[in-house]
């Protein structure tokens, strides 16, 4: 058990800055998942952390210690691979054993954590079989109790559960959340996934283009993004975004584009009234979107013409055009709506995001 | 609508009953036809190339021809004489040594250099392609250049050993019965090195580097992770490799022919230069033949060995 600490982290490949000055710190038995889209040097930040990957500046401490010149077999850690990387040429009782042989554990000790870890991950029937003889969800298994195993201070993933159907994903992401639980071992979670950060993580680390955009629990990033990459990226389906005008008019605060004329709440009116007469990004979540009854207000809501109706059962989401841009609605299942058809939204004044037109930032 | 599926069946039918077939045709809409005509090129080639000239070295082994004598069925009196031939005795031995002795270093050697060639470095491709020279070269060339090298007075290994101080006289690379062999070997060894180097790389290329880097995690040194990861990974190629290598060497020829003609004294008297030398160079057919044919046993084994190897560890 030991925690983690990224100081000032760059990686440098021939000219390409992969990643950013990352500072991170992970608190002993945290699960802290790295997400972001494909090339935001979430993976390179792992493989740094585990010793694969060479650091161009800055420092990683694994539990209080400084490990940049230690190779990945002094660094006490454990790392599951998107591929397995499941040696090929041993069954699965060598392949969780190599790690212990390798470090001169004696027999009696390594039959004993083989069988407890199997025992946990219900391969214990596999344990004669080779990787290849084994389906997707026993490999990321067997993957998972080469990591167990060996007792380490730090469990690192890189996109374990990407090779496996959605249903498995599912079921072994609840699995690896109950190993986290029983073993308490810090660990690092890289995926692209949002919906796996946000159930997985402790917290989450966001990440674009090698720069952190925001460290939060989940629902810190859902209810208060840092800017709107985070809202878009975070959330499914994702945040409406629309450019609107701020204007002071009639001693209140606007948002105003085609189509939409919302008044500002009082409460966050304040602190935007500085944006008057700029244009800034206005986001709304489609499960913040209702179609509007006789109570709302016309400064709270706005007309929409229905371009899709997609059916998911618990919901309906409502692809909708309002004036110039395109957004969705997540409204209850009893809704009667067609193709077409104009409706009024409401939406919910107190979960309204604002950001920056330039910068992006939350505002 | 009725009216069109009625027109829609009665087109279908006529289209079916349309295109005419040929004779050809037919026949080669039958599968055993078929798979024979795309079987016939090949079964020539391999008859007229292969079967033909080795059923017809088998019957000249059990002849007593001559060079402008056809020759009579002698039975095995052409590998009796063997038997007792010590020059024979002196070449299969000359052939096993160079064999064995060549097939270790080269496979070392060429497991190092693609080792090498498997990293990351700047001039890769380059240096891929350099390496593949001696194996590109025709053989009579490149063993002519190495026959200089080796010659008393013009040698450029002794004129290098002689100015560094190492030794005062000169050597005779290839008229020292005791160096003659050596030489030969390693001029086999410089020139499928390179067979062996590209190879592997290309086997080495096929595992995963994963695999390496959670050998890395799991606490193996990098002898162990070749020990245990990699040339496990990596032996179902090096016995293909090995065996093409053993098979070529075994019955290799140019080589031992340019640069010592077999001497001095048989030194170096291998299984087809012997051969060559009764057969071509003195004129007995069938004898030479015999001499052939006598590699035909060793070479089987040591196929039918390696092949049941490969498949046990592709099966494991």
């Amino acid at each position: 058990m030991a925690r983690v600490i990224i100081r000032n982290l760059n990686k440098k490949f021939d000219g390409v800055h992969a990643v950013k000055d990352v500072n991170l710190e992970i608190h002993d038995k945290e699960f802290v998942v790295l997400v972001g889209p494909s090339g935001c040097g979430k993976t390179t930040t792992l493989r740094m952390v585990a010793g694969l990957e060479s650091i161009t500046s800055g420092e990683v401490l694994i539990g209080d210690r400084v490990v940049n010149e230690l190779p990945p077999m002094d660094r006490d850690i454990a790392m599951v691979f998107q591929n397995y990387a499941l040696y090929p040429h041993m069954n699965v009782y060598d392949n969780m054993a190599f790690g212990l042989k390798m470090r001169g554990f004696d027999r009696v000790e390594i039959t004993s954590r083989v069988q407890a870890a199997a025992e946990i991950l219900g391969i214990h029937e596999q344990l004669n079989r080779k990787p290849r003889q084994l389906s997707g969800g026993q490999r990321q298994r067997v993957a998972l109790g080469r990591a167990i195993v060996r007792h380490p201070q730090v469990f690192l993933f890189d996109e374990p559960l990407s090779n496996l159907d959605a249903k498995l994903r599912i079921q072994m992401r609840v699995e690896i959340k109950k190993i986290h639980v029983r073993l308490g071992t810090t660990a690092i979670y890289v995926t692209h996934d949002q919906v796996e950060a946000m159930t997985l993580g402790d917290r989450v680390v966001v990440m674009k283009d090698g720069v952190v955009q925001q460290v939060g629990e989940p629902l810190e990033l859902y209810n208060e993004p840092a800017n709107r990459f985070v809202a878009g990226f975070i959330g499914s389906p994702a945040m409406n975004f629309a450019t609107v005008e701020m204007a002071d008019a009639d001693g209140a605060l606007w948002a105003r584009h085609e189509g939409i004329r919302i008044k500002v709440p009082e409460g966050i009116a304040g602190r935007l009234r500085r944006h008057a007469g700029e244009n800034v990004t206005l986001g709304i979540r489609p499960e913040d979107l209702r179609v509007a009854s006789d109570g709302d207000t016309a400064d709270q809501s706005f007309d929409a013409v229905v371009e899709v109706i997609e059916k998911l059962g618990s919901q309906i989401l409502l692809d909708v055009k309002v004036g110039p841009n395109t957004m969705v609605a997540a409204v209850e299942p009893t809704v009667k709506a067609k193709v077409h058809d104009h409706l009024r939204l409401a939406l919910n004044p107190d979960r309204l995001h604002f950001f920056d037109g330039v910068s992006q930032a939350a505002i | 609508m009725v009216v069109d599926s009625v027109a829609a069946v009665k087109s279908a039918k006529s289209y079916v009953a349309a295109p005419r077939r040929g004779p050809v045709t037919r026949i080669l809409e039958n599968e055993g036809w078929f798979a024979f005509f795309l079987l016939l090129p090949t079964a020539v080639l391999l008859g007229l190339f292969m079967a033909y000239p080795f059923i017809e070295g088998v019957l000249l082994a059990l002849s007593d021809a001559k060079v402008g004598v056809p020759g009579n069925f002698v039975g095995l009196q052409n590998f009796a004489v063997l038997l007792n031939d010590s020059i024979f005795r002196i070449a299969v031995w000359n052939t096993v040594l160079y064999t064995a002795v060549t097939t270790v270093f080269k496979l070392a050697l060429g497991l190092w250099l693609a080792l090498l060639l498997n990293r990351h470095f700047r001039g890769k491709a380059v240096t891929r392609a350099f390496v593949l020279l001696p194996f590109i070269i025709p053989t009579v060339l490149s063993t002519f250049a190495w026959k200089w090298m080796f010659d008393p007075t013009f040698s450029v290994i002794n004129w290098t050993l002689f100015h560094l101080g190492i030794i005062r006289t000169r050597i005779n690379w290839l008229s020292d019965p005791g160096l003659a062999l050596v030489s030969v070997i390693i001029v086999n060894i410089w020139r499928g090195v390179p067979f062996y180097a590209i190879s592997l790389l290309a086997g080495l290329q096929t595992i995963n580097p994963e695999l390496a880097e959670a050998a890395a995690i799991d606490g193996a040194r990098p002898w162990q992770r070749f020990r245990y990861i990699t040339w496990p990974l990596l032996l179902p190629v090096t016995m293909v490799v090995v065996l093409f290598s053993v098979i070529q060497t075994f019955a290799d020829f140019q080589l031992v022919y340019v640069l010592t003609g077999g001497g001095p004294a048989n030194a170096t008297q291998l299984f087809a230069t012997y051969a060559y030398q009764i057969g071509v160079g003195t004129g007995l057919l069938g004898q030479g033949a015999a001499i052939s044919l006598a590699m035909f046993p060793v070479l089987l084994v040591v196929v039918v060995v390696q092949l049941l190897y490969i498949r046990r560890v592709e099966i494991h």
